[in-house]
Parts: structure tokens; sequence; C-alpha cells
């Protein structure tokens, strides 16, 4: 398991990472390393072959989470275990501080990124759908200028996003829900913990004084080529107080929102069946803590 | 593809090297450093006995390029024993605890339980068990290791005391 | 009595292993740490194919990659080598090392390159051209019984490779007396131990002095023996370095394969040359998988749980190449009705080939899906008939009082007590809690059960089962040995002649030499001699060496301190029968004064002739080597009936799980384990055996599956996808210790190594069936997936409210 031949460079600014990637030749696939913690596995299996990596580790400002007024700003470079143990995220973001506990161990932590789990787009995979469930934006650069994504239009497939070859992901730009009282639920199940989610979801809500939920934000992991929103239900339940039955009854759109498919590890009718349990605690969690 | 000179500190030396852009960490420490104390059992993120520290935190080595660790600070699990022999509290405690069969995740479990205890000194038994999830091992069953790494704890609390 | 039978100085006591030191300085010798100068990589191709003919290999381009030195394929091997082993008698079924005419299982090695390194030997690895043929595949257990299957080796004409029947004791009679029967069927899935370090071996032939030289991560009997079968050459020219640290075997170490591949390549090229598996070539290519079983089961009984009889059928599927694999169809007959007092039992053993990855021996031998099964039946009677588990059990097993026990099949069961153990496990449990707690949580709208387990490890190898599938394997010894040697300034060095894969060997027999010669462990050192240097040694399978090599290792030490007494006696002037020893002094009994030191002696030993006694040989050391202990070394008689194992530990499993009704996760929350092996020479070395094995059996209970889709393509080549359970996953395990000493043995001791890994998947299941009762579900195959436990209830539910 040892990768094929590749060139490196360590870009010292993003506009050389960005010159590097452009300069690829016809057919000549380039990529960005920058903590590698799912390229590098995919590599060593010989399942990706760039001909160049351009490694961003290093390049200074790409890492870093602030907090501004209506979001807070992930650097890509920043580490996912940096960002997890951020007081910014989780007073501001609980539900990405949540579900990064759930990525990988401690060890792939320390290393993985936040971009870089962003830019690969496992359908099952937490930030992605932390992501897709809040709203985030994700700002790209190339040569010729920066672009922004919405999230909801970025993952296209499994491991497939709408990121163009020669754009390095710069920053996310995680929404802070200002007004009422916030709670957040994340849920996943997987045969071992820590494991990639065989089904995941997440749930932000902010409920006004007298208890009603203003704001309801609800998402699917492993259920869809993508994270998935799931609209209807969102609707049904903004502007309800979040009773046990007006949650159990608004699961009932989660069917017709989600694609699943068999794997090794689970049916598709498991996924669709523990899509609808998973979000369910997802949502009473998050109303459970912002009714504390 | 041309082979990159780089330089690293390894269990505190300068080392330098000349490798292609595709060695992986863990293979420059094994076969060209020739520290072999750090293992291979999957190459592919999942097993943890190719943990390392580097600057610091602990890492998985056959994730990692050894060109991405120029001018960064590696630490194995030679460098948690000095070369006379003398080992180090946390490995005492392994040895106490008989904490491994057949050794080969030790080292690995070794870096962990380090990194572990450097950050919360009295860990229970659920954040040891956490702290050493992405360790496997398939000898012990993890009791004893999790044994050794709160032994590890409570002896350095009494020793402070 | 219960704890030690003796009141030892070293054994039993809580004493720091040897081994682990160099371990924890990452000082460990592996055989990826082996560099041998002008060594070569080797990476292999492999079939994509589950079944297909091999119509061309064309290496051109691979051969013109830089650094690459030789591409082997299959056909150049199977003309300069022998077949490697088969345990059963089918001449047709040939195992080569790389695929000969056709890929028989997706991931077969089909061909082998060697370059410089190992990047450069995959990158040329790539660049072999083989056209294949694809064919369709046999893939599904029971359909591997039909005709019409496509055969896996054609020569064979099927894929049965044995089908034996046995029938011991009164089994018609007892199903005639019987009030009631059960049938049932249960399924083992494909699994193995799955060693975190991957197989690995160096070669290098020496043509001057004619000597092939290996270093291999080996653990398996006869493999120098095997080696020079396939190679054609003496073993007296082949040197297995013995000291080479085995990381994690648990039975499937044997890459014979491997070291042909490896061997081969060094002779021809005249180059060390070395073969790491990496760990996709392990799951897939590695012929490392275990036993894969299909077992119909019908129990005899009467109303009140009394047990009397079991017909039984196991259909094993050995995948591709067979190798040693079909025989553990044959060592649980050695305990082929568990602790229980049943008078006969009827077998159907059938071993089956299959488009799969081969299997291999892998802890227990067998032994865990017998348990398994045994266990499943247990649990179902107490169900169908309203008795209390763990009373069903009680009436059925064997009394302390009924030892040595004979079984129906021939063999008798050494020592026990298994009520005691029982009930020191429930005690540990706090059973009485355990089930309060259980009732609370299902009370609260959780799934939780009680898993119960009672089960037998054999102990101490004794292969003459293997008989009984192949009549012309006439094995009746497996011996193992000890060399011991006191030197001139009167330290203690003990030779033995194997690997060591994490059971502690070193410290074994230090502590049962410092025993027996009264000297601190601490200060005995103990070799691997290498296999030319070697003693008899069939390595450490079969929960053996605690009691082969610990039988060995106290024979040479009794011999040493007799002939110590011998020379003492002679200097001091009196009768041998007037000299006692005691920790390094020998003296005159009563005349404390008139002594001798033990340095004093073994200086006159080896160097003051004059001073020996008339006709003794100078010098001290001795060796022994040991028959199995109990075995009556013949052929089993016309009934084949014959004393197989000698040596029986007992452990009783109760684990406590809850099951997430939503998702079908399985959380194991408590696990409390009673066990005895006899008198333990090492406690923590036994508590690692018993709690390790534990786990690896959690593993098989709930995660673990090497999965093949319906065409025979390998769905779980990678840690991804085959799933060995972490410190999440397996709980903080309690454990009680009892002591019935074997009867059979220099210490009362039995084998401890195969450990937990024989009672846990039992005992996982029973919890599992238990937390899922309430639902009227009863589940029989493992692993039990969380989706699958999932659907159970969905479908116990939709039923219900449909």
């Amino acid at each position: 398991m040892k990768a094929a031949e590749f060139d490196y460079i360590r870009a010292d600014s993003v506009a050389a990472a960005c010159a590097a990637l452009a300069a690829a030749g016809p057919g000549e696939e380039r990529k960005i390393i920058a903590g590698g913690q799912t390229l590098v596995p995919l590599m060593a299996m010989r399942l990706a072959r760039p001909a160049l990596l351009v490694d961003i580790d290093g390049i200074p400002g790409l890492d870093g989470i602030e907090a501004r007024d209506s979001y807070v700003a992930i650097g890509a470079m920043t580490r996912q275990r940096a960002a997890e143990l951020s007081p910014a995220v989780r007073d501001a973001v609980p539900l990405l501080a949540r579900a990064l506990r759930f990525v990988g161990h401690v060890q792939t932590r320390n290393r993985g990124t936040v971009g870089g789990s962003l830019v690969h787009g496992d359908p099952s995979a937490e930030i992605p759908l932390a992501a897709v469930a809040l709203d985030a934006e994700l700002e790209a650069e190339a040569t010729g200028g920066k672009r922004t994504y919405a999230a909801a239009s970025f993952f296209e497939g499994p491991m497939v996003t709408a990121i163009a070859p020669d754009e390095c992901l710069v920053e996310a730009r995680f929404p802070v829900w200002n007004g009422g009282r916030i709670g957040a639920g994340f849920q996943e199940v997987a045969s071992r913990r820590g494991d990639f989610a065989i089904v995941a979801a997440a749930a932000q809500v902010a409920l006004d004084g007298g208890g009603t939920c203003t704001r309801i934000a609800a998402a699917l992991g492993g259920v869809a080529p993508g994270p998935v929103r799931i609209a209807a239900l969102e609707d049904a339940l903004a502007g309800t107080r979040l009773e046990d039955g007006a949650i159990d009854a608004a699961l009932a759109s989660v069917g017709g929102a989600i694609e699943p498919d068999d794997d090794l590890h689970a049916t598709a009718a498991y996924r669709g069946r523990v899509a609808e349990v998973l979000l369910g605690r997802a949502i009473r969690e998050a109303r459970d803590e912002a009714r504390a | 593809m041309t082979a990159r000179d780089i330089s690293l500190t390894v269990n505190g030396e300068i080392r330098r090297a000349n490798v292609m852009p595709r060695m992986t960490l863990v293979d420059l420490l094994r076969d060209v450093l020739g520290l072999t104390g750090t293992h291979i059992g999957c190459e592919h993120g999942v097993c943890g006995a190719c943990s390392i520290l580097l600057d610091g935190v602990p890492v998985r080595s056959c994730l990692i390029f050894a060109v991405q660790a120029d001018g960064h600070e590696v630490t194995t699990v030679e460098g948690l024993a000095d070369g006379d022999g003398e080992i180090g509290d946390l490995q005492d405690a392994f040895w106490e605890c008989h904490a491994m069969q057949c050794g080969y995740c030790t080292p690995g479990m070794l870096i962990a339980g380090h990194a572990l205890l450097a950050e919360n000194p009295a860990p229970d038994t659920g954040e040891i068990r956490e702290a050493i999830s992405g360790n496997l091992c398939r000898c012990t069953g993890y009791t004893q290791i999790v044994e050794a790494i709160a032994l590890c704890a409570a002896r350095r609390r009494e020793g402070e005391g | 009595m219960s704890g030690h039978g003796a009141n030892y100085r070293y054994v039993s006591r809580k004493r720091r292993t040897k081994e682990d030191r160099r371990f924890i300085a990452g000082k460990g010798r592996f055989a990826a740490d082996i560099a041998v100068p002008g060594m070569k990589h080797v990476a292999l191709v492999a079939s994509p194919h589950p079944r297909a003919n091999i119509l061309s290999i064309d290496a051109t381009r691979a051969l013109e990659s830089p650094g690459v030195h030789a591409v082997l394929t299959g056909d150049e091997l199977a003309a300069e080598t022998a077949p490697l082993f088969n345990g059963l008698d089918i001449p047709e079924v040939k195992w080569f090392p790389l695929a000969v005419g056709m890929s028989r299982y997706a991931g077969e090695w089909v061909a082998a390159v060697v370059a410089d390194s190992r990047y450069l030997a995959e990158d040329a690895a790539e660049l072999v051209e083989v056209d294949y043929e694809p064919l369709p595949a046999a893939v599904e257990i029971e359909s591997l019984l039909e005709p019409d299957s496509p055969l896996v080796h054609p020569g064979h004409g099927s894929n049965v490779l044995v089908r034996k029947t046995f029938e011991w004791g009164p089994v018609e009679a007892d199903f005639a007396k019987s009030e009631r029967t059960l049938t049932y069927r249960a399924r083992w899935g494909r699994s193995s131990t799955v060693p975190i370090e991957t197989f690995g071996v160096v070669s290098r032939w020496d043509p001057i002095r004619e000597i092939l030289d290996v270093w291999a991560s080996i653990q398996m009997p006869n493999y120098q023996e095997q080696i020079a079968n396939s190679l054609g050459i003496p073993t007296n020219s082949i040197r297995v370095h013995n000291d080479v640290d085995v990381g994690g075997s648990y039975g499937v170490k044997r890459g014979i394969k491997h070291t042909v591949i490896t061997a081969y390549l060094a002779r021809k090229l005249g180059m060390p040359v070395r073969l790491i598996e990496d760990r996709l070539d392990n799951m897939s290519g590695g012929d490392a998988h275990g036993p894969d079983r299909l077992f119909d089961v019908t129990l005899a009984f009467d109303g009140d749980g009394t047990i009397r009889s079991m017909k039984l059928r196991a259909i094993d599927d050995v995948g591709a190449y067979p190798g040693r694999g079909p025989l553990q169809l044959g060592k649980p007959i050695t305990a082929l009705v568990g602790p229980y007092r049943l008078s006969s039992v009827a077998y159907e053993a059938i071993s089956v080939t299959s488009n799969k990855t081969g299997q291999v021996p892998v802890r227990g031998f067998g032994q865990s899906p017998t348990n398994f099964m045994i266990e499943t039946g247990i649990d179902l009677v107490a169900r169908r008939l309203g008795i209390d588990r763990i009373e069903l059990r009680r009436r059925n097993l064997i009394r302390s009082d009924e030892f040595p026990w004979r079984i129906p099949t021939g063999t008798e069961y050494d020592s026990g007590d298994y009520h005691a153990v029982l009930a020191k496990a429930l005690a540990l449990a706090d059973y009485d809690a355990l089930v309060a707690r259980r009732d609370a949580a299902r009370a609260a709208g959780r799934l939780a059960g009680i898993g119960i387990a009672a089960c037998l490890e054999p102990g101490g190898g004794n292969n003459i089962f293997e008989q009984l599938l192949n009549e012309k394997l006439e094995i009746t010894t497996f011996v193992e040995s000890c060399l011991m040697r006191v030197d001139m300034h009167g330290h203690v060095t003990a030779v033995m002649s194997t690997t060591t894969s994490g059971q502690g060997h070193e410290t074994l027999i230090a502590t049962i030499a410092g025993e027996e010669l009264e000297r601190d462990p601490d200060t005995i050192r103990v070799t691997h001699a290498d296999s030319l240097e070697a003693l008899p040694t069939r390595s450490p399978v079969a929960s053996r060496m605690a009691i082969v090599l610990g039988g060995a290792t106290s024979e040479a030490a009794r011999k040493i301190r007799a002939k110590m007494v011998r020379i003492a006696a002679h200097n001091l002037g009196v009768g041998e029968d007037r000299v006692e020893y005691q920790a390094g002094t020998f003296f005159v009994r009563g005349e404390p004064a008139r002594k001798l030191e033990w340095n004093e002696i073994a200086s006159i030993a080896h160097r003051q002739f004059h001073r020996l006694p008339p006709g003794a040989e100078p010098c001290l050391q001795e060796f022994s080597v040991l028959q199995v202990p109990g075995a009556s070394g013949q052929l089993p008689n016309e009934k084949k009936e014959i004393q197989l194992y000698p040596c029986f530990s007992f452990q009783a499993h109760i684990p406590y799980v809850e099951i997430d009704p939503g998702t079908g996760k399985v959380e194991v929350l408590d696990y409390a384990i009673g066990h005895d092996c006899g008198t333990v020479i090492n406690p923590d070395i036994v508590r690692g055996m018993i709690v390790g094995g534990l786990a690896h059996g959690v593993g098989a209970a709930l995660y673990e599956k090497f999965a093949y889709d319906g065409d025979g393509q390998f769905l779980s080549g990678s840690f991804v996808d085959y799933l060995l359970p972490s410190s999440h996953e397996i709980p903080i395990v309690r454990d009680v210790e009892h002591c019935t000493p074997s009867p059979r043995t220099s210490l009362g001791q039995k084998g401890s190594g195969e450990g937990g890994y024989l009672g846990a998947p039992a005992a996982v299941a029973s919890a599992v069936n238990d937390a899922l009762a309430p639902l009227g579900i009863s589940l029989s195959e493992l692993p039990m997936r969380l989706c699958d436990i999932e659907a159970a209830i969905h479908e116990k539910r939709t039923e219900r409210n449909g």
C-alpha cells in the first residue's frame, strides 16, 4: 500500500497554491493536501493518484477561527481538533461543536482539517452535514478570484464536490443564530464509535421565550449522495412548540427526502428507518438543550 | 518526481534525509532512520500502530508523507525511553500491569496514553478508553492497558502530593 | 480446593513478565524490523475475479519498470516446487503459492514482483498484464454440496473435501428414551483473528554453506519441514530464526506460501528477499480466514431439562485452499458435548471448498464455533422448557466428584469444578443485582439482556484427531521440549525452540524453572534456538505450552536438581537421600552447617571431574522432551474412540448488554467471567489471555465478518470494512479465578491461551437473545450485526401491528 509517485510543493500563500493548481497540464491531476487524513489512504490504495500535491499547511492565515457578527469563520487549514475545542465554535455554532466529536479519533482530528473534510464530501461525514444543516458558506480562491459556494449546492455526490480543480478552499463560514434560545442535537450510528456514520442526523433549533420554535435546521447524512436538509420537516415544525407528537408526525416527511443505498454495513431499508429515528432524537436533543 | 532534502527533529535530535515525496513518515522513521519501534498495521489510518507525536500531539505516521514533516518535531516510542534502558513511568506502568502481549500495538498505545496524560492528569476510565480508542489491540482486550494508564496517572499524582 | 494447590514461591505469584520490557522500550524485533543487507522486496499481483481461467500473463512492461529484478508466475513456481501441505487426503486439490492456470478467489496471488523497494515493486505489479476468462463462482455454503455447483478444483470432482459420520454412544436409544427433541440451526460467520501485525518473512540463501535463513512472523508446527518439502531441500539446510517476535497470531500466522515465494526467489536471484503483507494483501490474499460454519443440530432431552444426546451436522466452508483448515472439524471431537453429561452424540463433519480466501487454524481450532453451537442449544432448551438458563446448566454440568469423566467420543476430562466456577462468576457479576438492572432497563423501555455461557478450553494438543478425518495421518505424539543448563558460574539458561506471539513463553519457562530450582526467575535466561540448533517442537498451538513446554521445563529442571543433589551428596559424604536443597544451598538433613552452595556445585560439575560421583557425566545440562501427558499414544479404536486433548479448562461468562431498539446497536456494558485453568503460572498473563480472547470473541459475535457478495466478490478487504473491536466496544472486564489442578501435568497447570475466545461469542449471543426475548426474537447467526438486529426488531413489530 504505497502511493504512486507524485511531485510535491509546499505553497507559502494561497496565490501560490492556486498558481500551482492552475499550471496543471491537460489530463494532469493536481491536488491540495491539507491534513491528508482522507486523501492519503486513498493514495495508499492507489484510488487517488495525483501528479502533484500542493501542501497548504503553513500558509499564514489559513488556519484560525474567528467569530464575526453573523457567522464564525473557520480557516480551511484549521485542525478538526482545534475547532472541536474552540470556545467560539462551542458558543456560537453548537451544532458543529457537537458534530466534531464524532469525527474519527483524536489522532485523526489532530491532523485532519475542517476544509479537507468539506472538500472531500464523504456522504456520511459529519462536518459537511453540519455545513448543510446550518447553510454554511464556503469560500474558495482561484487565480482568477474568489467564489463563495452555498453548502446546500456544494456536495454533488459521493466524494464529489463543486470545487473546481484550480480552486483552493480558504474558509468556511458557519452562520451564528442570534436571538432566542439555541439548542443543537447530533446523533449518529456506526458499527463502532469513531467509524464513518451509517446514518447521521443533525438538528439545531431556536426557541422564543414562550418555547415556540422560531427556527429549525434538520439534516441527514449517509442516506443520499450528500448531506440532505429535510425542508418539509423544518416547515412543519417551525412555529410549533416541538412537542414529541409534532416531531413524530413531521418525521414522516423524511422518507421522501432521502435516497439511501445498500452497502456492506447496512441495507437501504435500515438507513431509511434509522434516519427517522436519529433525526427525531437529534431534534429532541436540540429542543431539550434550548429549553434547559 | 525528484527527491527532497528534509530536516526534522526526531526525539530531540535533528535528522536529515533525502526522500521521494511519496515516502510516508512511518517508512522514513523505520527504514531510513532505523527507528523500528513505530509499527505498521494497516497503512490506511485505522489501527493506530504507527502513532507518534508530531509537534507534541498524537497522529498517525502512515497518513503523513515525510516531506510534510519537514521542519517539524517528531517523538517516537524510542523517545519515551532513553538509550540506557531507562524507561519512563508510563512504560513502567505498562510493564507492571502487563498491558500487552505480543507488543506490536504497544508503542502506539504508549504514545496515545502519553498524550492523554499530558493533557489530562487525572483521566477517568471513560476518558482513557476514549483516548486509546483509535489504537487497536488484538491481544489484551484493553482492560490491562486502561489499568496501566490509570496506574501511571495515580502514581504521578501521589508523587506530587 | 479453590485457590492454589500449593504454596509456590514464584508460580501463581504476581510477577512482571520477561518479555514486556523490550516491547515498552520499542525494542521488539519483528519480521518487518529485520534488515538483511541487499534485501529486495516483493509486491503481489492479485486476481480481481472470484473464479477465472488465467489465459496469459505478460510481465514485459513490469520487468522494464525501474528497480525490478524479477516477476514470478504460478507456472514457473509450480514447475520448481511441490504443492503445499493439505491436511486431508485430497491429492487432486493442489495448493501452490501463486495461482496456476485458474484463480480461485478474488484476491488470490497470481504473480510476485521483486524490486529494490516495496514502492517500486508495487509500481511494477500494476504493469503485469493478466488475461483472465471470468467464470461463475461457488459461493453460498449449502450450494457447495450440490453436484451442479461450479467446481473449485475440477480435478477433485466435487466441492466436498471430506464427509465423515461418527456415532459415539447409544444415540438412537437415547433419542428413543428422551421426552423431547429440539432442532435448530446455528451459523458461525467467516471471521478470523486478524493480528495487527500482518505476516512477514525474509529469506536468504547462502549457496556456499547451502543454508536457507528464514526470519518470519510464524506460528506453525512443522514449518521448516513444509519449506523443505516444497523446495525439495533437506530440513537441515533450513535455519528458521525463532527469536523473531511475532506481532500476534492466535493461530493464523502460517505464511507457508509467502515463505516458499521468498525462499524460491532468494535462491533463484541470489539476493535476500522479503515479503511483508500489506493490510490489503493480508485480508484478501493471505489465506488467513477462519471457520465459516453451518450447524444443524437436534438435541434429545427430558422435561426436567436433562439432555441425553445430540445429533449434529457441521458444514465448514474452508475456502479455495484447505491446508490444515478442515482439520478444525476434528479437534472439537475432544469436547464435542462441552461440559455437559450427554451420554451419546452423532456427528457428521463436512468440509467444503469455495471460491473464497483459504482458511487457517484460528484460536481454539474449531472449538469456539462448537461451543457457540452447544450454548445456543442449551439456551433454546431452557426457553422451550421454561427453565432458568443457569439452572438448566447446573442440571447438566458434569459434577466435580465425577472426574475423571469420560465423554462419548472417548476423551476423559481430567478435572474440574464447573459448578463452583459458575457460582463464582455469578457472585462476581452480582447476578441478582444484574437481573434487577436488566429488568429496570426493560421497564424504562430499553432492550437489555444477560448472557450465560459455560464452556471448555481443551489444552495440550494431541493431533491424533487428524486421523479421524484422514486415515493417513497417524500422528500419535505432539511433543515439546526444553534444554536447560547451569553454567560454570551457576547461571541458568533454558532453551526453547519456537517463536512467541504474545503468550509469554520466556516468563513461563523462567517461572517454572525458578520454582523447580528455587532460583529467582529474573536471573534465568531463556533463549529461542533456531531450527538448526533446535529441539523438538510443534509450536505454540492448541493451548499447549504451559502443559507440554511447562512440563518439559519441570522435567529438565528436576533432572538438573537431582544431579546437583548427587554431586552434593558425594562431596558431603552422605547418601543422596540425606541431602536437602533449599534456595541455593545443599545441606545434610539436620546438619545445616554441612553444606555446599549452588555455585560451588556448578563449578565442581564443570571443572572438577575428580569431585564428581563415579560415572557422572561432567557439566550441568539436561534435556527433556515430553509426549502429550495423558495420551495413550495409540490410534483410535474401531469405534473411533480416543483420548484427544489431556487438559480441560473451564470458563463461565456473564456479559450484560443493552440494545438500542431504534438502531439495533448492541453495547456490551459489563462482563464478568470465572475461569479455571488449573495452576496458574503467571496471573497477569492468564488474565490477559482471558480478557483478550474474550474481546476477540466479542468481535466475532458482533462486528467481524469477511463478507462476500453473491458472485463471490470479496467485500471486507480493509480495516474500514472488517471491524475489529476498539476500547469503546469492550467493557472493563472483571474476572475471578478458580483452581482445580490437573492431575496430568507437572504443577497442575492447564491451557489458557485460547482464553475467553472460546466462550465469549456464545455468551454475547446469549445476552443479545435475552435482550430480544421479550419481543419473541431468537437469533443464531454470527456476527449479529446492528442492521440484522434492527431488521428483526422491525419485522416483529410490523407483525404485531399488522
